[in-house]
């Protein structure tokens, strides 16, 4: 990947930026959050924007012809277009507004999936996925009885694409994430669109992981669907976002029912809106629409490739920093490369528990986070239950990888036998 | 505020690092139940092996943390020989002092009204109490008692 900056991102002012980051924590040293990969923290300017709605300009949207109705309304469409400027999508009309990644992705699930998955068909994901791309796509199988075909993971902690046609052959959609939110692996996202599409299959993308960290260029990467949430970029939870082209949403039926999905409703049926409105029913995230395009803003001013410079030199710097202090005392998960992985890493300090590393560094202040990551088919791939997972993000530096550091090596002498 | 000494008893890491009873039974006439802890992917795999209303052995398997493992190899150590009664006061009792915490984190749904009918000496079970004052790390400890529940309402089952 060809970085076009150096990193000059002015952590001391991002810091700043984020309040919760200045709270004491129980060690009363400084809180060392890395545990952005599950969510991030919000900036003033998030907050801010959100209140300041809420205080001047709430409403209810759509329908309503009052003023505050009005304004409420083009909060959350400046917002839709916002979100499609930030990837690149054609139109404003092509998003649509979920609770979050998961229910992005069951919404292509239950509706282009049921409306064209059957018996004879095959659905490709790989192993590297989070539960949120895998559930939806059993549960639909249970009912559509269609093949779920794995891209599994190489030695190198990246996909082993040498099956790859295999794969696709006959496959009507590959499913894949845009970088693990275990390793931080990143799949060459093109390399799979073009075989994908060579084979007469739909991508979808789970973009969970990419839209937060790196400049994402849907054109360029040529994907047919893209699922991400709010949360992890700086926005508020509660909000989240479905991509896919027009013709795709056109043809796709709606999913949830209710009010603000309908053109008419009869006695005896209805008539559903045009996307987006035919799949967002009921009450939309407005707030959180409007928090959402103040994150966007914030990472715009940043600049992603500037974003995606400091990841990278923090994820040289957190390779290089682990490996000196703790050796094969740990073991860290996923490519080795930081220009091939985001600021993901899954520790494994051997002979100490994830859990019990997890609670050593937070007698430290150090915020990162047990468990299985809701990917257990790759946890099994690993060989492991649990990994400790620290991840990085635009307000982290040097210090907190050498905090980081610090917590392990006592976490690995509390534990000695 | 709570410290790593209050979690980290010595005795609990003695179990943790020489596991009492860890290994596997032949099924049957052994029942082998499986413990998940969805929170953060740990398995426990208890052998249990009933006779004339007794626990005759039982054997741990599965991987966990500190807290989980010693819990578990404590478990086996607390109720092997004894009587099925013995073991459901003992079960009880381990609960019922896990328990304030879980219920007011509107978690577990079947801890709140297991208070023990009879005093029962915890031993070195005791140790474990520091866990209530890290609400996450419950679970953990409870892990291989729900598990042995488990086991042991399918050992009965089996007899009856
Ligand atoms: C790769 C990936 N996909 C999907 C999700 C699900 O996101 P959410 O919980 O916001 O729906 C996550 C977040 O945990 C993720 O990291």
């Amino acid at each position: 990947m060809a970085l076009s900056l150096h990193d000059d991102l002015d952590t001391a002012a991002v810091r700043a930026d984020f309040p919760v980051l200045a709270q004491p924590t129980r060690s009363g040293g400084p809180l060392v959050f890395l545990d952005s990969a599950a969510s991030s923290q919000k900036p003033r300017q998030v907050l801010d924007a959100m209140t300041t709605f809420y205080e001047t300009e709430f409403a209810n949207v759509h329908r309503g012809v009052y003023g505050l109705a009005e304004m409420a309304t083009a909060r959350l469409e400046a917002a839709r277009a916002a979100v499609a400027r930030f990837i690149g999508a054609a139109s404003a009309e092509e998003i649509i507004f979920t609770k979050n990644a998961t229910e992005a992705l069951n919404l292509v699930a239950r509706s282009w999936g049921a409306a064209n998955l059957g018996p004879d068909d095959a659905v490709v994901l790989s192993h590297l996925e989070h539960h949120a791309n895998i559930v939806p796509w059993f549960q639909l199988q249970a009912e559509r009885g269609f093949e779920i075909r794995w891209i599994p993971v190489g030695a190198d902690g990246l996909l082993d694409l040498s099956t790859l046609d295999e794969l696709l052959d006959g496959a009507k959609l590959l499913s894949v994430t845009a970088m693990s939110n275990v390793t931080g692996a990143l799949p060459p996202i093109r390399q799979l669109t073009d075989a994908a599409h060579a084979a007469g299959a739909l991508v979808c993308l789970d973009a969970c992981q990419y839209v937060p960290h790196l400049a994402c260029d849907l054109e360029a990467l040529d994907v047919d669907f893209a699922a991400f949430s709010g949360h992890k970029m700086c926005g508020p939870t509660g909000i989240g976002v479905l991509w896919s082209r027009a013709e795709l949403l056109d043809a796709m039926p709606p999913f949830l029912g209710g009010g603000g999905m309908i053109l008419d409703v009869r006695l005896d049926g209805f008539t559903p809106d045009v996307a987006p409105a035919k799949f967002e029913a009921g009450t939309p995230p407005i707030a959180e629409a409007v928090g959402l395009h103040a994150a966007i803003d914030y990472l715009n001013a940043i600049g992603m490739e500037r974003v995606r410079a400091h990841e990278v030199h923090l994820t040289e710097y957190t390779l290089r920093v682990l490996d000196e202090r703790l050796g094969d005392r740990l073991t860290v998960h996923g490519p080795p490369e930081a220009t091939e992985r985001g600021g993901v890493f899954s520790l494994d300090l051997h002979g100490v528990h994830a859990h019990d590393v997890s609670q050593v560094l937070d007698e430290d202040g150090v915020c990162i986070r047990p468990g299985h990551h809701c990917a257990k088919p790759l946890m099994r791939v690993l060989g492991v239950n649990a990994t400790a997972r620290a991840s990085v993000y635009i307000y982290n530096d040097e210090s907190d990888v050498d905090a980081l550091a610090a917590s392990l090596e006592r976490a690995a002498d509390f534990f000695a036998f | 505020m709570p410290g790593l000494e209050d979690l980290y008893r010595e005795i609990i890491l003695d179990h943790y690092r020489n596991p009492r009873n860890r290994g596997e039974l032949a099924v049957p006439p052994a029942h082998r139940v499986e413990g998940f802890n969805p929170l953060c992917g740990d398995e426990i795999v208890v052998y249990l092996e009933v006779e004339d209303g007794a626990v005759t052995n039982v054997r741990i398997g599965g991987q966990g943390c500190s807290i989980s493992q010693s819990s578990a190899s404590m478990m086996t150590s607390a109720v092997k020989g004894r009587t099925v009664e013995e073991v459901r006061d003992l079960t009880r009792a381990f609960k019922a002092m896990m328990s304030i915490h879980e219920t007011s984190l509107g978690g577990d749904d079947d801890v709140a009204d297991e208070v023990p009918e009879v005093e029962v000496d915890l031993g070195d079970l005791e140790a474990l109490r520091g866990v209530v004052k890290f609400p996450v790390r419950i679970k953990c400890a409870t892990l291989s008692w729900n598990t042995l529940t488990q086991a042991l309402d399918e050992a009965i089952a089996d007899h009856s």
